[in-house]
């Protein structure tokens, strides 16, 4: 058994063997692998008896069950207009060029995958990224390239 | 339990309606038409289109009347000003984002936003075109369905289809928003994923999004080659079906017609494959009565029981893709259409004198799986390709129109000879139950030298639209050669529709329920309910259909398979015995196993 | 009812004498009935911005005879500009999950969850723990009632009460017909109570001080306070407790950077009121109601930029099932662009305007209905920097 395989039936049987846990389900898997691999949305498939175009469809319906390879860390730079308003451009642009990515895109090295996010719900300190599940708001370009910076090391 | 009486107001006419009803349902009941386009007999409310949206008195919010159930002293205004003006909206929406390339879409006069469009006289578009370019790349992989998301307006009919008729959800709806679109698992093209190429999502599509593969000019190109020798095979269901698309009433019956016509457009012999499914009787009643005396008498513990029909290629490869594990219990008979195809190339050839290689063998088909079927590397056993080209009755009805045939003045003509006489119990093979019903009447007398014990051989137990049918014969005073199935009681159950299919299975791999033998067919119905069958289709019209099949095996001379002179022939002349060694070659196949996503 | 702008601390208030859980234990010796009673009176309505009276939605639940029903806490806040629930889970948890066990001592409901949106995973750890140790504080008073979290994934639209229980259910966030409703067939079609969070928190503090103190703030149609997100050109952006009603310039006055050209009250749903009309606007469920959120603007700021935002976001966030918020989204978005190139006339603008109508009216859920709240307040108000 491959250790998807295995996550998969861990996730599994931790959550039930019924249709409603299939969101915990996807969400352990991204959790531990970054995205949902082709092997994994079968053996999610396989192990709730549901059609594998219906976990697909339902995957791909959610912004953070990513069904494409992501980098070791997510980074999610909001968007949305206050965000905009306080910068979230420079931010991005400055994460860009650290990166040498663009947004959407994976560094070579897999260590960060570059993406935006709608409304993350801190319009009062935008801007504001999440790196994972870790939330970094009141940024300045300075600030989100150091952040990114103690990531990198740990990710060596 | 009795409903209460719900009295409500459609455009100030009163009704009282059961509670529960909808108000589409409803004002129906009072013909005030609601243009609908997600909304379909055969499938669940999805109230997603919102074309039926109808004014409330007293709502802040129109309702979609095809998911909104009536309620006491509602007052309904199915075309007030505001329903008037955000239906039009919504028409020029869904045509913002659909490829309106009509002139040249293949459902070009037969698709229902098109219907919409002009009822509504929409003209210049009025909002921007929002069709993105990479849905009008075709997904053109499958030899049955072409799949142009360019032309889908999100109804999700397909889903709903593949879902809960047929239980096999290779469609999906994907993504969200601007993106969100119909589907296969991680966008694969259809030939690799589950997809049993049944078509009912072709049945329901109300535009041209699905469509059957369609291979008309290959067959008139066979045609006008003088060097090619044209046969065509006609499928039982076709000929309950064909009259609709050419302006007859459903539940007609125009097998005459159809041969005319067939004969009027250049085919050189118009057969039948009536004959050849009276030949799967003959194959796979003795391969049924063969597994059992291994089992009863032999006491072979690898024979696999109950034993299933393999006529329907949607059913077949939904097997292969879902209960790989019960591929054995597949009768080896290859279905009737390629039966057809592996006799003409050799046997019917050498009678007519003709070349296997000039021979063109068309089929005209109520299925678009069986365009994928005569594909398939097993289909080769004469040595070619034993069906050339698969035709849907849809695309008979075409051609027939393209050749300028006044098909309701055709006078009725007969099929040719030899592989044109049939029996009742072929025909019937076009009816869910039919092929249980046709193996039945043969088997039992071969069993036991006397008809089966109904009336006029009508078997109704098996008949009928209910999902699963089951019914047991206890058999009786056998003759001394098949004494082993005295007072055995046969099991036997029946499926439509592939969700149903599923279930049996189920029950199958539970070990719940000790069958024999069990038929399946992949679409709804049966084979009238194909996925090639005129469009639309619904529970009523599929009712006619069935009545038509049925009437037509009571008015045949010969009403059982083994009868047929043709087929006596046939064992005669060239295949000595069923399941013999010209059998195993031409008439059997195998099955494998495929990916189930 | 003039009111004028007031700070309340109600939500955030830490009452070292009474903990959140002697609340529960003090309501559950009343009858489900009295506490229904007292909600109606005190004239709570649902603070996540649809406003339906909070009583008679727990009425209408224990009214349904089922032997299973669900409580639900909708946390799946995204309304772009709004950040309270996440600050209210962050301090006060205990106060949403003693609402949550009232509720469901109230309906008749064993079972509770929290739907918490996935770009709040950061609050999981310390609320799992809130949740673990309230569970175990009501088995100790042998009250039968659990509560557990659900994630949600990415996906504005399951704040949508029908789609968050399709999220619930493992499904595509999509939101279904109605009737039937949430308290007839919510969560696995069973009767099920779905309040925002702090609604919930209010519940619990209307059960601890009686209705008559909350209904004493707000106004007729507005009864007590609400937690307010205040972002955007504002020197002191946050959150506050609000009495409501106050007039939106005492707010501006406020909050505002002393160049404020329009509040975006009701986040990007919500509707866009420019500078003349903000001595004539209530802050309320008689004038403007909201969610929380409001967005301030200064001179400095393009309307179209902020209309073009919020159209791309619900152009993104749509759950693309019906076909007014699907295209239409689609066709605002491109449509302001189209006119702000040039390449259709302004009057388009008024086509479009008409198109929101549709939308408003027969889009299948709030989504696709509210959208024309934001575009024709600001192509009204702002006409000319959408077309220049």
């Amino acid at each position: 058994m491959s250790t998807t395989e295995a996550l998969v039936k861990e996730l599994v049987e931790k959550n039930g063997k019924t249709r409603n846990s299939l969101m915990p389900v996807l969400q352990g898997i991204v959790q531990n692998e970054r995205y949902l691999s082709e092997e994994a949305l079968l053996s999610v498939a396989r192990e709730l008896d549901l059609s594998a175009a219906d976990v697909y469809g339902t995957a791909s319906f959610y912004t953070f069950l990513d069904t494409v390879p992501r980098g070791k860390n997510i980074i999610r730079v909001c968007k949305t207009i206050t965000c905009h308003m306080k910068g979230k451009d420079e931010i991005v642009n400055s994460l860009c060029n650290a990166l040498k990515i663009k947004v959407g895109e994976t560094t070579h090295d897999n260590k960060f995958t570059l993406l935006t996010a709608n409304c993350l719900g801190w319009c009062h300190k935008g801007p504001v990224m999440l790196i994972n599940d870790e939330v970094y708001p009141d940024l300045t370009p300075q600030k989100a390239l150091e952040i990114i910076e103690e990531y990198a090391k740990v990710a060596q | 339990m009795s409903k209460y009486l719900v009295n409500l107001k459609i455009n100030n006419m009163p009704i009282s309606v059961e509670e529960g009803t909808t108000i589409l349902e409803a004002a129906k009941m009072l013909n005030f038409k609601i243009p609908t386009l997600c909304n379909h007999p055969d499938l669940t409310v999805a109230g997603n289109c919102r074309v039926c949206v109808v004014e409330v008195k007293g709502a802040r919010l129109l309702a979609a009347s095809c998911a909104t159930p009536v309620s006491e002293g509602m007052e309904v205004f199915t075309n007030s000003e505001k329903v008037r003006i955000s239906r039009k909206h919504i028409v020029e929406l869904l045509l913002s984002e659909h490829n309106a390339d009509c002139t040249k879409c293949f459902k070009n006069g037969h698709c229902e936003l098109q219907d919409l469009s002009s009822e509504y006289r929409i003209g210049d578009h009025v909002f921007l075109d929002m069709v993105k370019e990479e849905s009008k790349i075709q997904d053109i992989s499958s030899p049955s369905i072409i799949k142009d998301d360019s032309k889908c307006i999100r109804c999700q009919r397909c889903v709903r289809t593949c879902t809960e008729l047929q239980g096999v959800s290779a469609l999906a709806v994907v993504k969200k928003g601007d993106h969100q679109k119909i589907s296969t698992f991680l966008n694969k093209p259809l030939h690799e994923v589950v997809c049993t190429n049944c078509g009912q999502c072709i049945n329901r599509c109300p535009t041209g999004a699905l469509t059957e593969r369609n291979y008309i000019e290959e067959v008139w190109n066979a045609i006008y080659d003088p060097s090619k020798f044209v046969v065509v095979q006609t499928a039982p269901a076709t000929r309950v079906a064909l009259g609709e698309d050419l302006g007859i009433p459903v539940g007609q019956r125009v097998t005459g017609k159809m041969v005319a016509a067939l004969k009027k457009l250049g085919i050189n012999k118009v057969l039948d494959t009536d004959f050849t499914a009276d030949l799967t009787i003959m194959e796979e009643g003795t391969e049924l009565l063969t597994r059992l005396k291994r089992a009863l008498v032999d006491k072979d513990e690898t024979v696999v029981l109950p034993m299933m029909t393999s006529c329907s290629p949607g059913w077949i490869k939904f097997q292969e893709h879902m209960y790989p594990e019960l591929l054995d219990n597949l009768s080896t008979c290859k279905s009737p259409q390629q039966m057809f195809g592996a006799v003409a190339k050799t046997y019917y050839a050498d009678k007519i004198n003709i070349k296997a290689q000039d021979m063109i063998v068309v089929s005209i088909m109520p299925c678009v799986a069986k365009k994928f079927e005569c594909e398939r590397p097993e289909m080769r056993d004469s040595g070619y390709q034993d069906v050339d080209y698969v035709l849907t009755t849809r695309e008979l009805a075409m051609m027939i129109k393209q050749a300028g045939i006044d098909f309701d003045k055709l006078n009725d003509e007969h099929y040719d000879s030899i592989l044109g006489e049939s029996s009742g119990a072929a025909v019937i093979f076009g009816a869910t139950g039919g092929v249980m019903e046709a193996a039945l009447r043969t088997a039992y007398e071969i069993v036991t030298g006397r008809e089966v014990p109904f009336t006029n051989l009508n078997i109704k137990p098996v008949r009928g639209m209910e999902g699963i049918k089951e019914a047991s014969i206890k058999i009786k005073n056998v003759k001394p050669e098949w004494s082993f199935l005295e007072g055995v009681e046969l099991n036997v159950a029946i499926a439509h529709g592939l969700a149903n299919a599923r279930q049996l299975m189920e029950k199958v791999k539970s070990g719940e329920a000790a069958y024999h033998f069990i038929e399946i067919m992949g679409c709804p119905g049966g084979c009238l309910g194909g996925g090639g069958q005129p469009i639309p289709t619904s529970p009523e019209i599929r009712k006619k259909r069935a009545e038509a099949i049925y009437s037509e095996d009571a008015d045949m001379p010969i009403r059982k398979s083994h009868e047929n002179p043709e087929v006596v022939e046939i064992y005669k002349d060239f295949l000595t015995e069923p399941l013999g060694h010209k059998s195993h070659d031409l008439l059997h196949t195998h099955y494998k196993p495929r990916k189930r996503y | 009812m003039e009111k004028t702008l007031k700070k309340v601390d109600i939500i955030f208030e830490i009452d070292d004498k009474q903990s959140p859980l002697s609340i529960l234990e003090k309501t559950i010796k009343r009858s489900p009935d009295e506490i229904i009673l007292d909600l109606i009176d005190s004239g709570l309505k649902g603070r996540g911005g649809a406003g339906f009276p909070t009583g008679l939605k727990w009425k209408f639940a224990r009214n349904e005879d089922s032997e299973t029903k669900y409580i639900i806490c909708n946390a799946d806040e995204g309304e772009p500009g709004t950040f309270k629930d996440r600050e209210i889970i962050d301090r006060v948890p205990d106060k949403i999950l003693t609402g949550m066990a009232i509720c469901g001592y109230v309906v008749g409901a064993k079972e509770g969850f929290i739907y918490l949106r996935g770009e709040y995973n950061f609050l999981l750890k310390n609320l799992q723990k809130r949740v673990d140790d309230y569970n175990l504080g009501m088995k100790k008073l042998n009250f039968d009632f659990t509560i557990a979290i659900k994630s949600g994934s990415g996906a504005y639209v399951c704040g949508e009460e029908s789609a968050l229980f399709e999220s619930m259910e493992g499904k595509r966030g999509e939101p279904r017909n109605k009737p039937p409703y949430p308290t007839v067939a919510g969560y696995n079609s069973k009767p099920t109570v779905i309040n925002n969070v702090e609604t919930l928190v209010y519940t619990s503090m209307i059960c601890r001080m009686g209705p008559e103190q909350f209904k004493a703030l707000g106004t007729s149609d507005s009864r007590g306070s609400k937690v307010f997100s205040v972002s955007g050109d504002t020197p002191i952006s946050g959150i506050y407790e609000l009495e409501l009603g106050m007039p939106l310039n005492d707010f501006v006055n406020e909050f505002g950077d002393g160049d404020t050209k329009a509040v975006q009250v009701g986040g990007a749903s919500g509707h866009c009121v420019p500078r003349k009309k903000f001595n004539d606007t209530i802050i309320g469920f008689e004038g403007i109601p909201t969610g929380g959120s409001m967005m301030i603007f200064n001179s400095s700021r393009s309307m179209y930029n902020v209309l073009h935002d919020y159209l791309e976001f619900f152009t993104e966030e749509s759950c693309g099932q019906c076909t007014p918020c699907r295209v239409g989204c689609q066709q605002l978005l491109k449509g302001i662009e189209a006119v702000k190139r040039g390449e259709r006339p302004p009057a388009y603008l008024d086509d479009l305007k008409k198109l929101t109508g549709t939308m408003k009216i027969a889009a299948k859920c709030g989504l696709g209905q509210s959208v024309g709240n934001p575009f024709n307040s600001i192509i009204d108000n702002f006409r000319e920097e959408i077309i220049y």
